[in-house]
């Protein structure tokens, strides 16, 4: 492993990267992507997928990811489990580098790796992680059977949690800064519908309480300044994500929350470097483009190839 | 999919098999439903071969096990309990990196 020079390196299993990995291998690049869990990423966590294209009744995220990873490696895509701690760019060459210490040299090297849920960074927040703070309702919904919950946020992970959770809990109770949802319509249709779902609106939590477990939220409503506090079981935070970019040195430019900045062709600022999925700038995180991003990403590789 | 060398443990075999066993252990709560059990689950095996006859590694259903995670406060997977002496020695909740769970094996073997 030491000596090989990869034509391409795909860093990250999910949408984006299975897609940059699918189209490498039918280019028969000699290529590898490495992934520091098992395939999948962020869409392991979502139960249910609707709005992926060719799926009319939907499908589990497990088995779009199982889908997509299975479709790169019948055509051949090595998949490696190992993490990448850094990337070395100096003197024009291009070497990732492992956990373990080893080092991988490439021609081209495609950044996927995804995002992480953003903390809500209030005090209790990291010391109730797992005793009922929590960042993913379909792993631990069913911890919460007729219990009473609360859901931050206000875009669509939040509400579409915030529904799965109503299969569980006695009552889910949406958090949310401003006065209306940002979730697609026909999801907040669905919660508005929803019996065990009501909604805080202009409110915000300052502090999650408790000793051993979640007992009680502190909150603030933004508009009057009133202080409460409400009794829940479990809090589930659905605020947005943050790149997983901390492997990443200064070398490639990133925004100001440390998102990858690419053009249209899926290139960073370094020749040869490209990303795509959630890791990278934009507005819209989604399955659908994630993969159009890494297919898009592997073409521009490629192109680079063909250039030197 | 688990690899041989991995336990898997009950609700009535956890004392037995954990609590009084002499290496320490590593018991890795999970659920079928739950993806970032799934994404762990070749870590795991990975670290059962690698700290083979130093750690026993387990794996627990919450589903078909519910005394045992409700006993360590459970209410998040997956939840991964290092135990030495009977006793917790450190917890990681979540679907963490290799070398995360590596630190804390260092600190019981």
């Amino acid at each position: 492993m030491q000596q090989e020079m990869y034509d391409m390196i795909i860093i990250g299993g999910g949408p984006a990267g299975l897609t940059a990995g699918l189209y490498a291998a039918r280019a028969r690049l000699n290529v590898l992507l490495l992934e520091k869990l098992s395939p999948g990423g962020q869409v392991l966590n979502t139960e249910w997928i609707e709005n992926y294209p060719g799926f009319p009744e939907g499908i589990s995220g497990f088995e779009l990811v199982d889908r997509m990873k299975d479709q790169a490696l019948r055509f051949g895509l090595p998949i490696e489990s190992r993490e990448v701690t850094g990337i070395n760019l100096s003197n024009g060459e291009k070497e990732v580098v492992l956990a373990d210490g080893k080092r991988c040299k490439c021609r081209t090297l495609v950044i996927a790796s995804g995002a992480s849920w953003n903390k809500l960074k209030v005090p209790g927040e990291t010391e109730l992680i797992g005793k009922g703070v929590s960042y993913c309702a379909t792993c631990d919904g069913p911890f919460f059977r007729d219990a009473v919950t609360a859901v931050v946020g206000g875009g669509d992970s939040a509400v579409e949690e915030a529904l799965f959770l109503t299969r569980f809990a006695k009552k889910v109770i949406i958090i949310h800064r401003r006065d209306e949802l940002r979730a697609t319509k026909i999801v907040q249709e669905r919660a508005m519908a929803n019996e065990k779902i009501e909604f805080l609106w202009n409110t915000v939590v300052t502090e999650i309480q408790g000793d051993d477990k979640v007992e009680r939220l502190s909150l603030r409503n933004v508009k009057t300044g009133d202080v409460s506090e409400l009794e829940v079981e479990g809090i589930f935070i659905f605020i947005g994500v943050i790149p997983n970019t901390g492997y990443i040195g200064d070398e490639i430019e990133k925004d100001e929350r440390g998102f990858i900045v690419t053009n249209l062709y899926r290139e960073t600022n370094v020749p040869g470097v490209f990303a795509c999925g959630d890791v990278t700038h934009k507005d819209f995180r989604q399955v659908a483009n994630a993969v159009g991003e890494g297919a898009n990403a592997c073409y521009s590789a490629e192109k680079y190839l063909e250039s030197l | 999919m688990a690899a041989k060398n991995i336990m898997q443990v009950t609700d009535e075999t956890f004392d037995s098999d954990i609590l009084k066993s002499e290496l320490p252990s590593l018991v890795d709560f999970w659920a079928a439903w739950c993806g970032p059990c799934r994404a762990i689950a070749p870590v795991i095996d990975e670290l059962a071969e690698q700290y083979d006859g130093k750690i026993q590694v387990a794996k627990m259903n919450v589903d078909e096990n519910p005394r045992t995670p409700g006993k360590y406060g459970i209410r998040a997977i997956p939840t991964l309990i290092l135990f030495k002496g009977g006793d917790v020695a450190n917890q990681i909740t979540g679907a963490v990196s290799k070398s995360h769970i590596e630190e804390a094996i260092k600190s019981v073997v």
